[in-house]
């Protein structure tokens, strides 16, 4: 599905160097779970995979399904089934948040060369989408993420997930400012969406997402590296033992 | 330079001014009217010959040049898109009266009579040497000329060659729609209007269309105690118009007042809106979303006098400009020592699209009354870099994008419309405008 090769990313404005050659494959209708401390590099992945400005590409290449995805714009990536799940969804004041999800969907649907989907149609999915993440009708009219709790915006953020219907979901950070009610909400959004034709990439810096999002492959990334790979046993060691531990033996056997 | 020095200055320029107006206004013909309209002309006449026409050192015209406005020649203006601007509120049951190049043109009009309205032709009310308009015309021109002078509009009590003048006296639900059409490319238009809302009574007042090459408008409106004014004005896509425009609104106690103006292109737009919170309990709301590409000035000047308690007031100004379109905001609330509890609000925002166009902003707020609550903002700003990757990541190409950001930062000002079915038809127009300048 999603498949990363030796990517080396560096900021366009300064001369720092984030990621230092990162290889991930995540394969159709499986969980991949990235973990690794503050500033390894992970959402600087998320966003360069979704195409945002600010950072220059120095090496490596990254295909969803067989296309390159780097020299696509982020409309581009998203028609073809990339969604990034926001750390940090923005507010946009003044754009209804039925107005943007139907622009979105339509937009997709129309790059794909495939039908708008009807005013009435599109209500009534977004109704039922809607209604599964416990978000309200009041929620919906209200402009995108304006006055939104963080746990609202999260759910929101699922719920676009849930309209898209991507085929590489990239979740930065969902369970951050999340509370227990609300992780469980999002984590049984995500867990719906989980199917044989889907994969899942969720970067998260603690393990108890985790607990709700079952992964299958968990890999640490530190300074710019995937420097261990493992199963789901891999994020309780970080839980019991800290990143301390692991980081020192991934460098020693390096 | 001394004390002195600069007051001698001072003199001597405003001496020059005086005498340049003079050399002006001297051939002027006062238009044919009934007697105590040529008085009332004449009065304003002695007023601007008073203060002077306004020139690029006024402090009031520091940001917007009146040359154009005021030179003797209009310069041709194309005539543009008649039709589309013609077209506004096309789908509204109103009552339209119909101004060509600045002449009312019966045939074009609606039936005037009309329950709960009366309504004449400005030249007809001012033959009646009885008619109410009479004790009205050039009043809130000649007071609003304190504490700033606005030559202009006096030159409009002096000139004005038509208008109308309207009487309500109950809530008439079917709106009063002006329009203004042009057949020649150098038309000049000077209307003078008065409307009166009597107490309790509401009305809704349209203005659209291209107008003139130069125009030149004066609405006088009183708005009673208990009285609903809604005002929507669109000023239309013609591109090489020079517009000048005061609307002054006297408001009574727990009146309301709306007023939106819509305006896309045009060479110089000068829209002063004036009003006096006079009652208890008053509410105005004074708002405009303004679009310009290329050779466009606009500027919206706003001046609300708070002498009354208990009132509210909201100043809600955007202005979206690129390829060198200049956007001008003077706002002020001025709260008088009566006025306690007074709400005041003011913002005026600017969506530049590009590095060469600019906003020149001067909001000023004067408070004597101690128990109020004033809040002003002005802002000038790009597209939001991560509002638009944001609708990217969700796969809206990237000019539809910064279209819907663009019709999201005019939201405001459009709210302000009352009417959710002309708000609507303005949001309509806005996204016209938007996906033709893409």
């Amino acid at each position: 599905m999603l498949e990363i090769k030796n990517l080396h990313v560096k900021l366009e404005e300064e001369d720092k160097v984030i990621l230092k050659g990162v290889d991930l494959t995540v394969e159709a209708g499986k969980v991949h779970a990235i973990m690794g401390p503050n500033g390894s590099g992970k959402s600087t992945l998320a966003y360069v995979l979704s195409g945002r400005d600010g950072y220059q590409v120095t090496e490596g290449s990254v295909t969803l399904e067989g296309e390159e995805l780097l020299e696509m714009e982020p409309e581009e990536r998203a028609a073809l089934g990339l969604f990034l799940a926001f750390q940090y969804p923005v507010e946009i004041p003044g754009v209804g948040n039925m107005t943007f999800m139907r622009t979105s969907l339509n937009s997709i649907r129309k790059a794909r060369g495939q039908e708008e989907m009807s005013s009435a149609e599109f209500l009534k999915v977004m109704r039922a989408k809607a209604k599964e993440l416990k978000i309200d009708a009041e929620m919906l009219k209200r402009p995108v993420n304006v006055g939104f709790s963080g746990g609202e915006k999260k759910r929101n953020e699922i719920l676009q997930m849930a309209m898209l219907e991507p085929k590489m979901c990239v979740l930065d950070e969902t369970d951050s400012g999340l509370d227990v009610d609300a992780m469980r909400l999002v984590a049984d959004g995500v867990n719906a969406l989980r199917d044989a034709g889907r994969g899942f990439l969720v970067i998260t810096h603690y393990q108890r997402l985790l607990d709700h999002i079952k992964p299958d492959v968990v890999h640490i990334m530190a300074d710019g590296r995937i420097v261990k790979t493992g199963g789901p046993e891999l994020a309780l060691e970080v839980e019991t033992n800290g990143y301390t531990e692991i980081l020192a033996e991934a460098g020693a056997a390096a | 330079m001394t004390a002195k020095a600069i007051l001698g200055h001072r003199a001597a320029r405003r001496a020059a001014k005086l005498e340049a107006t003079a050399v002006r206004l001297e051939a002027l013909q006062l238009p044919n009217s009934g007697q105590w309209l040529r008085r009332a002309r004449e009065m304003a006449l002695a007023r601007l010959n008073h203060m002077g026409l306004p020139d690029r050192r006024d402090e009031y015209w520091k940001f917007t040049d009146p040359n154009t406005l005021l030179q003797p020649e209009v310069l041709p203006a194309k005539i543009l898109d008649i039709t589309d601007a013609a077209m506004d509120f096309v789908a509204f049951d109103r009552l339209k009266i119909v101004f060509v190049d600045g002449v009312f043109d019966a045939d074009a009009s609606d039936d005037l009579s009309s329950e709960g309205l009366e309504i004449v032709r400005l030249a007809e009310a001012g033959a009646s040497d009885i008619h109410w308009a009479r004790e009205f015309y050039g009043t809130l021109e000649a007071e609003g000329q304190k504490p700033v002078d606005r030559p202009l509009a006096a030159l409009n009590t002096v000139l004005a060659t038509d208008g109308v003048v309207i009487r309500v006296t109950g809530k008439v639900s079917r709106p009063v729609s002006l329009i203004y059409l042009r057949r020649e490319t150098d038309a000049e238009m000077i209307l003078h209007h008065l409307v009166r809302v009597e107490e309790g009574a509401e009305l809704t007042l349209l203005e659209n269309g291209p107008g003139a090459a130069r125009l030149n408008t004066v609405t006088e409106a009183w708005v009673a105690d208990s009285a609903a004014l809604h005002h929507v004005r669109t000023q239309g896509r013609d591109h090489e118009r020079r517009a000048a425009t005061h609307f002054f609104a006297q408001l009574g106690a727990q009146s309301v007042f709306k007023s939106f103006t819509l305006t896309a292109n045009g060479a110089l737009s000068r829209n002063e809106s004036i009003v006096w919170l006079n009652g208890n309990g008053g509410s105005a709301h004074v708002a405009g979303a303004a679009m310009g590409d290329g050779k466009f000035h606009h500027d919206d000047t706003v001046f609300v006098t708070h002498a009354a308690p208990d009132c509210e007031s909201r100043q809600v100004f955007k202005k979206v400009l690129r390829n060198g379109a200049v956007g001008v905001f003077q706002g002020k609330i001025l709260v008088r020592r009566a006025a306690q509890l007074t709400d005041g609000y003011q913002i005026s925002q600017a969506l530049l699209l590009d590095e060469t166009s600019q906003f020149l902003a001067k909001p000023e707020l004067e408070i004597y009354a101690d128990d109020v609550k004033c809040s002003h903002g002005s802002t000038s700003g790009e597209i939001d870099a991560d509002q638009l990757f944001y609708l990217r990541a969700r796969g809206v190409p990237e000019e539809a994008a910064q279209g819907l950001l663009v019709l999201a930062f005019l939201a405001e000002a459009v709210e302000e419309i009352a009417h959710e079915d002309l708000a609507e038809e303005i949001r309509r127009k806005l996204d016209g405008w938007v996906s033709r300048h893409n």
